[in-house]
């Protein structure tokens, strides 16, 4: 078990330092400096604040720098918005996409899982079909779409909550059903998917056999099995709802992580958009962890040997 | 029975027809095709071109999908905007393609070690934050839109890669391969003789799978700002206009929007008919 886990986070910390660098050189090499737009920098300023961010330093130098500042969970002041550092900046953003992201991660559990469940247990039936038709409708109407959609419905003509912003207590209630409607589209989809090819199986014709109820066979025996597929999908995407859609918190104009990772790139505030990459990158792998140590606890079969 | 036994490709494409939603879907996404291509020629408005007095009109038997605030016809701007989805779809795809298959070729056929260090690359880029890639990629380009084609196919080949690479494991273990080797056929020859006609029905199903979902990365990224640049337009950038209008011009957003939901449910519902008719089992039936 230990050695399981420290096999997976080395591999984890490994992903997010090659993260790291990749941003660092993909930066290095954009065009554009971040104090570009500053007209009339004379060249002993320019030199000055070349020195002030290391920028004079050979690359791989600058990139060592880079990276001791990250080791050090201090990845320095953003480029952009003076006198605030990254930190400071995802860990005030961070809390607001997590806010409308837990309920559509919860939502998308609560609705998927027995839709899917339903689907998988009367194959061919009317709820079977009624359950996918909702999960094509979840794929083909992506944020954008169904967000705009869902603003328009309830903010515009309804009038039950703002139509976009992060003043009032509820606000985060039509971004949570946006974002939880499409994933559980997914998760309907997987649950039934294994389900369905976990009920086929032998041995949940033994446990049929000697007499299990109907509810015993489905929920001790056959989920077990059944769920190892959508709890691979549920770590990226858990990591994702969290840290905050690009497309939700734009459409809702949401103050919070993704939004801010967008203005980033449009505004070339390269300490931001690094920092946000290895943020991202590090919940994935906190949350794929967490799927392997789930999974390997769910089917002895995987345990925790392989590497 | 006829007396001529149909090919491989011909039974898939007869168990694909006698579906009616991929029937359905296939006549949808052809006519669409055919549209976005020749209709700006024959319209009678362009995408420039400004009718002040009728400006921000709801649609009407002039203008079929209504006209935005700027007086444009929003149905040629649907049009010129499916050209620019439409192609990057399909350019991102070829790019996703050529790559990913490429890459499962070759570490299917390359030795256990060279195979193990090829997809553990895979794996570590399966694990990277790949719209925040996406977004700094484009930062890096730029903006300028074959690189970004560039950028969203280097992006959606792993999957390919991965598949491909499984069926050439079980291809290369059976006799017809040994048979080659023995009788003299270069691995080249192997590859492209004997590999690539057995992996392309698996190529043509994960490439239409990629298509609707470069579609959907398109229209992201110019929904955000960050792909097509207005007044070009793509369909991410006209539901990003009509999202921004709603209130006064609802049709601005309602129209793009219908459109690309259809655009995607008739490329899924393709891909996975496409799937059942291709399926490598039903293949040697």
């Amino acid at each position: 078990m230990l050695r399981f886990l420290i096999s997976r986070l080395s591999q984890g910390i490994a992903v997010i330092i090659a993260v790291i660098v990749l941003t660092f050189l993909m930066l290095k090499a954009a065009p554009g400096s971040p104090y570009d737009k500053e007209r009339g920098t004379s060249a002993v300023a320019k030199e000055r604040l070349d020195e002030l961010y290391g920028l004079n330093k050979s690359v791989p130098e600058q990139l060592m720098l880079h990276l001791a500042k990250y080791a050090r969970f201090d990845p320095g002041p953003s480029d952009r918005y003076k006198g605030q550092s990254v930190t400071d900046i995802i860990a005030s953003s961070f809390p607001v996409s997590a806010a409308f992201g837990l309920p559509a991660l919860l939502l998308a559990i609560g609705l998927g899982v027995p839709l899917g469940a339903l689907a998988a247990l009367k194959p061919g039936s009317l709820e079977d079909r009624a359950a996918m038709l909702f999960a094509t409708l979840g794929i083909c109407a992506p944020s954008l779409v169904l967000g705009p959609v869902i603003a328009m419905t309830f903010g515009l003509k309804l009038g039950w909550f703002n139509v976009a912003g992060w003043y009032d207590s509820d606000d985060w209630v039509l971004p949570a059903l946006t974002l939880g409607l499409i994933y559980a589209a997914y998760v309907a989809r997987l649950t039934r998917g294994g389900l369905r090819e976990t009920l086929a199986k032998d041995f949940i014709r033994t446990a049929r056999a000697k007499g299990a109820s109907e509810g015993a066979v489905v929920f001790r025996h056959a989920f077990k099995l059944a769920c190892l597929p959508l709890l691979n999908f549920l770590g990226p995407a858990a990591a994702g709802l969290l840290t905050g859609s690009f497309v939700t918190e734009i459409v809702f104009q949401i103050p919070g992580l993704g939004q801010h990772l967008v203005n980033a790139a449009i505004n070339r505030d390269y300490a931001l958009a690094s920092a946000t990459a290895a943020f991202y990158a590090a919940m994935i792998v906190v949350f794929n962890l967490l799927v392997d140590v789930v999974q390997a606890l769910l089917n002895p079969r995987i345990g925790f040997q392989q590497s | 029975m006829s007396a001529i036994p149909e090919t491989p490709w011909q039974g898939a494409w007869r168990r694909l027809i006698s579906r009616p939603g991929s029937l359905v879907s296939i006549v949808f996404l052809a006519v669409l095709i055919l549209l976005c291509v020749l209709g700006p020629l024959v319209w009678p408005y362009t995408e420039s071109m400004q009718e002040l007095e009728r400006a921000a009109s709801p649609p009407s038997w002039q203008h079929w999908l209504g006209t935005d605030s700027l007086g444009r016809d929003l149905a040629v701007r649907v049009l010129k905007g499916g050209q620019m989805s439409l192609l990057v779809g399909c350019v991102a795809t070829l790019v996703a393609v050529v790559i990913g298959v490429s890459y499962g070729l070759v570490s299917g056929l390359a030795s256990q070690r060279v195979d193990a260090a090829m997809m553990r690359f895979v794996d570590i880029l399966y694990a990277f934050p790949f719209m925040v890639f996406v977004i700094l990629l484009t930062v890096m380009f730029g903006r300028s839109l074959w690189l970004l084609f560039a950028a969203i196919g280097a992006v959606e080949w792993l999957t390919m890669a991965r598949v491909i690479r499984g069926q050439v494991l079980a291809l290369k273990k059976l006799e017809f391969i040994t048979a080659a080797r023995a009788s003299g056929a270069t691995t080249g020859q192997i590859l492209l003789r004997h590999l690539l006609p057995n992996v392309a029905g698996v190529i043509v199903i994960y490439a239409s799978l990629t298509v609707p979902g470069v579609m959907l990365l398109e229209a992201t990224l110019s929904f955000l700002g960050l792909g097509v640049q207005p007044p070009n337009a793509s369909w991410g950038v006209l539901i990003s206009e009509g999202a921004a209008a709603m209130q006064a011009t609802p049709w601005l957003l309602i129209g793009p929007a219908a459109l690309f939901s259809a655009t995607l449910i008739a490329m899924n519902t393709l891909s996975d008919a496409l799937r059942d008719a291709l399926d490598p089992k039903s293949m040697t039936e």
